[in-house]
This record gives C-alpha cells, structure tokens and sequence, in this order.
C-alpha cells in the first residue's frame, strides 16, 4: 500500500539508534521566549521536535540526518552532529 | 592506528569515490572513510545520474554497475490545482549505448562505485566519522575519527562529506548555508510491477521516463517535485528551501502527500507500494556559494562544494567530475611533493575550465532571482496552466479573444511593463 502518514513513512526506514542523541537543544528557554511558531516542529522530516509545553523533546531516533533544523532554525539554537559512525539512519534504496 | 597516507577521501558517495578511485589508480596510498554501515546507507538521490562523467571513469559502466532503466523520455510537467501542462522530449538514441542518464538507487550504486575505488586499490573503512581535520601549522594533515586511538594522518584530504560539510566549515573554506540556498527534499520508493510501469509510462523494460515536476508540486514556491521510474517502480519526490518551508510553515512530507495525490500524478503511482521514505538536503546555491575549494593540505568535492546546477538537474555528475578533477591535481603534487594551496591550486583552475563552474556561473543569478521574486512561481506558473487550458478549451470565444484575454490575465494589477521587466529579468538570469 501507499503510506499517507508520516508515522507510516518511518517505519519504512532502519535506524541503528545510538544510546546517545547526536542533535542538542543549546537553550530550551530559548524555544520557550524567542520562536512561538516552533517551526523546526513543522519543517523537520522526520517530526523529530516536538513541543512538550516547556521544552522541546527531540526524538533523534527518527532523524534522516539531513542537516534542516540547524540551517533553519531561526536562533541557531541547535547543535547538529552527526550521529556514531555505523549508527542512525541506514537508506537501502534511493 | 597512527597510519600515514598519501590522501584520505572523507566521505563514499559519488564524488569521493571518484577522487579515491583515481588517485588509487595513479598509485596513491589512498583511505577512503565512509560514515554509514556502507557507501550510499547516509545518500540520497531522486535518481537521475547523467552518464558522460561516469563514463570517463569506468567506460561502458552500465555493463557492470547497479542501475535502473535509462531515461529515455525527459518531460516536464506544470502543475495547477487540478491541471498539468506536459512538455519533453522523447528520444531512442538514450536508449542505446553511450546513454545520455540513468534512473539509480543509490545504496545499491554507491557501493558498487566505491568497490571501484576498492578495486584499483583504496582502502575503504565504513562505519566511522570524521569529526575534524587536523591542523599542524596552518595545513591540514590529517583527520580525527570516533575511533579509539582514531587520527590518521595523509599529504592531502578531500572533503567529499556532502551537503553539511561541517568539516569545511570548522576549516573555515566556507560559511554556514542560508537557508534560501538549501532545497530540503522528501521522496518515496513506490514498489509497482514493471507492466505497470511500462503501460502507464508508455514505454518498455530498459526503458525509462523522468519527469521534473513545477506549480502546485511545491505550492507556488521556489523548488520541483520529481517522479522517476525504476525497474520495478517509481521513485517520486519534492522539495523547496528551507526558507520557503520556514516562511509558509510547510510540512515537507504534506507537501509529498499532496503531490501523490494531484489528479494528474496518482492514476501514475495508483496501487503502489511505498517501500522507503527519505530526506535529505540539496545544495542548490549554485556559483555563489562555491567557497573556498582548495587550501594548505585540502581539497572540496561535490556537494561538500555546492557544485549542483539546480536548473538542469546535474549534481552526481558533477561530484564525480570534481573528484575526477581534484585527484589530478593532487597526483601532479605528489610529482612536485607540493601540498600546499598553491601546490593543489591546479584543482581550483580546472575546476573553473570545466563545465561545472562554467554552468554554474551562467545561472549565478537564478536561484537568487527565483527565490527573492515569488512571483515566477506563485503567480506566473499558475498562469501559464491556465493559459494553455484556455487556448486548448473551444467555448465559442474567437481566438482573437481568448488570446487578449491570456494576455490579459498575466499583465491585470500588473501592467505589461512590470511583466515585460519580469520576462527580462529571469531571461537574463538563465541566459
């Protein structure tokens, strides 16, 4: 069938999680005062952001490592690495 | 494992592997470290690999390499809500050897391409990140990885680690994207039976159809949507910049959803199987944001150096020709034993001869012009759909009218000047 959901899209991928998140929220107040359309929430592929009312939980699990939060979000306010060699998002096909 | 090589290669997509193969092949000691379980596992790619650079390198590659079918019909379509407007070209000569572009599959076609540079005698190491150049007296010399005891040390290092290049940035060889220089895209794998395919897309197996798709696909916004066939299917896609997607608070993958589902894209991939779903950032800058490419003991690849023409879809092409490009260059260093800039510069100049800078400097102004105007493509676009409905609709309006009123729709609340100023300004950004 042809997925509609983006919960749907992830499970076709394989991840190899690492214990460790390879994406930081520098300053969650920032998140909180400075950017109220909390728009690394709507652009991420992934949906890894998500607004928990104070604080800005970051599933990196699902992350595509495509490097958009860090470009995109408006107070450089997170710290993008790439995740243990081996570990994250492994694509099989395109 | 404080080992010395001639060149260490930072990254296994197309343009490192080029690089490693090349300099393996002049008798390089060459260390090619790749990130993901295996080449192609961190890459993405909608599909289209131009064949003229790869051929260079493995001539007659399509007898060995993993590929799907080679384009044979390139169209673009225009999209409007509910309308699209075809035009392409159809051309059996692709079909035959020495072919003009292949549909690929990167994970698969970027292992086999890395295998080449293992072949000719690189070293391949997967599974191990680069996290930062060393610097001894203002030249690179050498990386460190996440491995224990992890820094190696090399004459010269190519950065081929694609769009985020971070390495780059921490040598200070360029500034971090804008976001209105990056295309964020998203893209499925829609498994269908090759009948299917070859019904639907009016051609047969070893046939293949690409299609770049503009209008409603990105909702008026600067950026193309994409649908490709496969072997056994379709790979389809869309993106804008992040900027665009920051601004109207877009949803890469609604955008996506949406494409799937316009009347004339989903008859086409109707009863497929989504397989993968994937994301991935574009460099599409273009000559502007090609920074430092060269410097004391290092070299800028592909992506890494925003060599992408977003105009024409060429960007793996254009990685494998840099790596072809610089590898030259740090061959002939090696003869001199001359790693500094001035030693590698020969890269930069060749990089400048060749068609890949010369492309990009020729579209210097588009993606500026395209991104700081919206009205080229939230207004202009739809009106050309609309324009060509009205000219092919017989509604008992005479031609003369139907034409003053095409006419009409594009220069009303504008005037024709303004239009005319329109028409010249993006004529002279692409001519």
């Amino acid at each position: 069938m042809s997925v509609t959901t983006l919960e749907e899209k992830q499970y076709l991928l394989r991840f190899k999680c690492d214990k460790k998140s390879h994406l930081t929220i520098l300053n969650h107040d920032v998140c909180a005062t400075q950017c109220p359309d909390k728009l690394c929430t709507l652009f991420c592929p992934g949906e890894v952001y998500k607004w928990e009312g104070n604080r800005m939980q970051v599933g990196y699990e699902g992350c595509h490592e495509c490097g958009s939060c860090r470009i995109g979000c408006p107070t450089e306010n997170i710290k993008w690495e790439y995740p243990k060699g081996g570990h994250g998002i492994i694509f099989r096909l395109a | 494992m404080s080992e010395k090589f001639d060149v260490i290669v930072v990254g296994a997509g197309p343009a490192g592997s080029a690089a490693a193969l090349v300099c393996a092949r002049n008798g390089l000691n060459t260390l090619l470290i790749e990130r993901g379980e295996y080449p192609g596992s961190k890459n993405v790619m909608g599909g289209v690999l131009f064949s003229k650079e790869l051929r260079e390198l493995v001539p007659e590659f399509w007898k060995e390499a993993p590929l799907e079918r080679p384009v044979v019909d390139h169209r673009y379509m225009v999209l409007g809500k509910e309308s699209a407007v075809n035009i392409g070209y159809k051309g059996m000569e692709w079909g035959e050897e020495p072919y003009n572009a292949f549909v690929v599959q990167r994970a698969k076609f970027d292992q086999w391409f890395a295998q080449k540079a293992v072949q000719a005698g690189a070293l391949l190491i997967n599974k191990t990140v680069v996290t930062e150049c060393i610097v001894d007296k203002g030249k690179v010399v050498g990386v460190r990885t996440d491995r224990p005891d992890g820094d190696l040390y090399a004459d010269v290092v190519v950065l081929a680690d694609g769009v985020n290049s971070l390495l780059a940035q921490q040598l200070g060889f360029r500034k971090e994207h804008k976001p209105g220089d990056v295309a964020l895209c998203v893209m499925e794998c829609i498994n269908l039976p090759k009948e299917k395919v070859n019904d639907r897309f009016n051609v047969k197996d070893n046939q293949g159809v690409a299609i770049e798709i503009f209008g409603e696909a990105t909702k008026g916004n600067f950026g193309a949507g994409f649908l490709y066939t496969t072997n056994d299917g379709i790979n389809i896609g869309v993106g804008t910049t992040v900027a665009a997607m920051v601004k109207d608070k877009l949803k890469p993958y609604d955008l996506l959803d949406e494409l799937k589902s316009h009347p004339a894209i989903k008859p086409l991939i109707e009863g497929g199987e989504s397989a993968e779903y994937l994301a991935h950032l574009i460099p599409e800058g273009g000559y502007r944001s090609v920074q430092k490419v060269v410097g004391n003991g290092a070299v800028v690849v592909g992506d890494a150096a925003s060599l992408v023409n977003a105009i024409n879809g060429e960007g793996s092409n254009m990685a494998m020709h840099s790596g072809q490009l610089a590898a030259k260059a740090i061959v002939q260093a090696k003869k001199r034993g001359d790693f500094s800039e001035a030693g590698l510069s020969s890269y930069r100049d060749a990089l400048h001869d060749s068609f890949i800078m010369k492309d990009l400097e020729k579209y210097k102004d588009a993606p500026h012009t395209l991104e700081s105007n919206p009205q080229y493509f939230k207004e202009y676009i739809p009106l050309v759909t609309k324009a060509v409905g009205k000219y092919f609709t017989v509604d008992g309006t005479t031609q003369r009218d139907k034409q003053k009123q095409i006419i009409k729709s594009f220069t009303e609340g504008k005037g024709t000047f303004k239009v005319l100023t329109d028409i010249y300004r993006v004529w002279k950004a692409v001519k």
